[in-house]
């Protein structure tokens, strides 16, 4: 239990410099952000220094921020050293028009599918990746359902308003209001004033 | 038209495929071997496999996707159904990320009686996948036998929570409710029995000629492999890594139970089947400690069921009819409208397959702004290509079932 993350810090900062940002401490968890360019050179580092030895991939999975604008995904990496018993987790933001970086599956054979999972629902390419192919949704599907553009019910239901639930508001998801009325009572449950004879 | 072209048209074959020297064979996707909605395309030459190819995603349930919209408490049982052979353990999983991002600290008899439930649901777990491996090795009769305690197990959960497979079991800070007298008496009943059970059952497998025949070199992987494949639980340590959340990374108090974690060698099929046979008498130990702990609590102490945070744990039905702090939390609860701290949480507990993890980003919202599982199942059963290569076709099915894959799991 030699390892601190103090001194997990210092290395990556000694050898990475300024390059990597936002250092943080969330529940005892290091965390940072690294360029995407360095993606791949952050794993390796970690991987084959003999003192980190971060060789175990716990985790990776993608994030979408539609607010951060050029920078709308983040793959986030969880990585574990099994010897000294300590995570970390850095992100890497993509711009969602050119969702590129590099892959990790010449290091861990357990990124093969994660990067699969992660472009079936985020649409992230990984450059490299051998078999880049959607592995949990169908083959046709021809979007990426996880971001957040994409509602999770029905688009043309009306009568459900998320006001009460999530950030209902927050983002438009376009099932709030009916356009042509206005209104957010669905067409059958309206008043009307004739009634079929 | 005449015979020749008619054929012509009827039977279109690949060209070269006259030369084609291996079978493909369907394994799947519902075969009555599988247990469980699986692809698997083999490449056969005889009965030896040349390459095995996995179709996963059958059961998909987007339950990532509809985590963003609903608040904690609905999440649990999305949880249910992830690993439904060990539901509690992933409720309880669940529940400790979101403690842990609300900043709630549960009370010791809490953690005690979720380490219960949740060793127990791990022995119903690792009782499951060994019987499975017996029946398709030929031996349906352990299989049979251990129902019954697993059956006592599930009306332990239905005293607690009342339900059995899909359980929804705990809330945010402890249980729905105390455990009763029916509980305890069931928990010792099992105590009493299991022991003999579970030791005819090993006498069944562990030295049984043909069961050791069929499984030792089934599937081996190095520790070095199962590693980089990102295995997890008794599949990487029947491997000889002894890595275990429940040690690395305590949770729910388990720092204060003394148990070993059984590792196997080559990481074969028997190698599974021993490791969680193993953990099932380890588990047995913890239930005990655990049980005794819960015992010593005299007075008040013994009545505490859950940790007092009035905004995330549901309050009591007569107070909501009697005080009105309680009837505006009730409200609260209920309607989702109780914001969560922003942060990001990584949480993971050892599910019966292995590291659960949770990863959860909070916007400050009422509903997660991004939920993530660590599902074991599908990060290891990339290795099954690599474990079947080789193999004989009968292999493949006790490779499966002792990697122990649940497709709920895995597709998430």
């Amino acid at each position: 239990m030699g390892l601190t993350n103090e001194h997990v810090q210092q290395r990556l900062q000694e050898k990475f410099g300024e390059t990597l940002t936002d250092f943080q401490e969330p529940y005892g968890f290091l965390t940072f952000t690294a360029p995407k360019e360095l993606n791949l050179k952050v794993l390796h580092f970690l991987y084959d220094d003999a003192e980190l030895r971060f060789q175990f991939l716990t985790d990776l999975t993608a994030v979408h921020y539609p607010d951060r604008t050029g920078e709308e995904l983040a793959v986030v990496y969880h990585v574990h050293n099994l010897v000294d018993n300590i995570r970390l987790r850095f992100k890497v933001f993509i711009n969602i028009e050119t969702p590129d970086v590099f892959t990790a599956t010449n290091l861990y054979a357990s990124a093969n599918w994660m990067e699969r999972e992660t472009y079936d629902f985020y649409g992230v390419n990984f450059v490299g990746h051998p078999d880049l192919r959607r592995i949990l949704n169908v083959d046709e599907m021809d979007y990426f359902p996880m971001r957040k553009e994409y509602p999770l019910e029905d688009e043309t239901r009306i009568d459900k308003d998320d006001e009460m639930f999530g950030r209902g508001g927050h983002y438009d998801y376009g099932n709030t209001t009916d356009e042509a009325t206005g209104s957010t009572v669905p067409e059958s449950e309206q008043q009307k004033d004739t009634y079929p004879v | 038209m005449s015979l020749p072209e008619l054929h012509k048209n009827h039977v279109r074959l690949p060209d070269g495929s006259i030369e084609k020297t291996t079978t493909t064979l369907n394994l799947g996707p519902t075969h009555p071997a599988t247990h469980g909605v699986f692809q698997n395309i083999l490449e056969l030459d005889g009965e030896r496999i040349v390459s095995a190819e996995q179709t996963v995603g059958y059961i998909h349930r987007a339950f990532e996707k509809i985590a963003e919209r609903r608040p904690l408490y609905q999440i649990t049982p999305l949880t249910d159904r992830l690993n439904y052979c060990s539901s509690p353990i992933n409720n309880m999983g669940w529940h400790l990320t979101c403690e842990k991002l609300l900043g709630v600290k549960t009370p010791k008899r809490v953690d005690y009686l979720r380490i219960i439930i949740m060793e127990l649901a791990r022995i119903s777990d690792h009782l499951i996948c060994n019987s499975v491996i017996g029946v398709d090795t030929g031996a349906f009769t352990g299989f049979l036998y251990v129902m019954q305690q697993r059956e006592l197990i599930y009306e332990i959960y239905e005293e607690v929570c009342g339900s059995r497979l899909t359980t929804n079991i705990g809330r945010i800070g402890g249980f729905e409710r105390n455990f009763n007298d029916i509980a305890f008496r069931k928990l010792e009943q099992f105590l009493e029995e299991y022991p003999k059970v579970l030791k005819e059952f090993e006498n069944l497998f562990k030295r049984n000629r043909i069961f050791m025949e069929r499984t030792i070199g089934a599937g081996p992987i190095s520790a070095d492999r199962a590693l980089n494949y990102g295995f997890t639980g008794p599949n990487l340590r029947a491997a000889g890594v002894d890595y275990d959340v429940r040690v690395h990374a305590p949770y729910s108090s388990y720092e204060d139970f003394e148990f070993n974690i059984p590792v196997g060698k080559t990481g074969d099929s028997y190698d599974r089947f021993l490791v969680r046979n193993d953990e099932m008498w380890e588990s047995l130990k913890i239930i005990r400690a655990a049980y005794q702990k819960v015992q010593e609590f005299k007075g008040a102490e013994a009545e505490v069921f859950h940790a007092d945070v009035p905004e995330y744990y549901l309050p009591q039905k007569k107070d909501v009819y009697t005080k009105m702090e309680a009837l505006i939390y009730h409200f609260k609860i209920i309607m989702g409208e109780i914001d969560m701290p922003a942060g990001e949480v990584y949480h993971a507990v050892e599910g019966g397959n292995g590291e659960l993890g949770f990863y959860l980003i909070s916007d400050g919202g009422r509903a997660p702004f991004r939920l993530h599982f660590r599902r074991p199942c599908f990060i290891y059963y990339q290795a099954y290509s690599e474990l079947t290569k080789g193999a004989m076709l009968s292999d493949a099915i006790i490779v499966m079932s002792s990697l122990n894959l649940i497709a709920g799991e895995m597709d998430g």
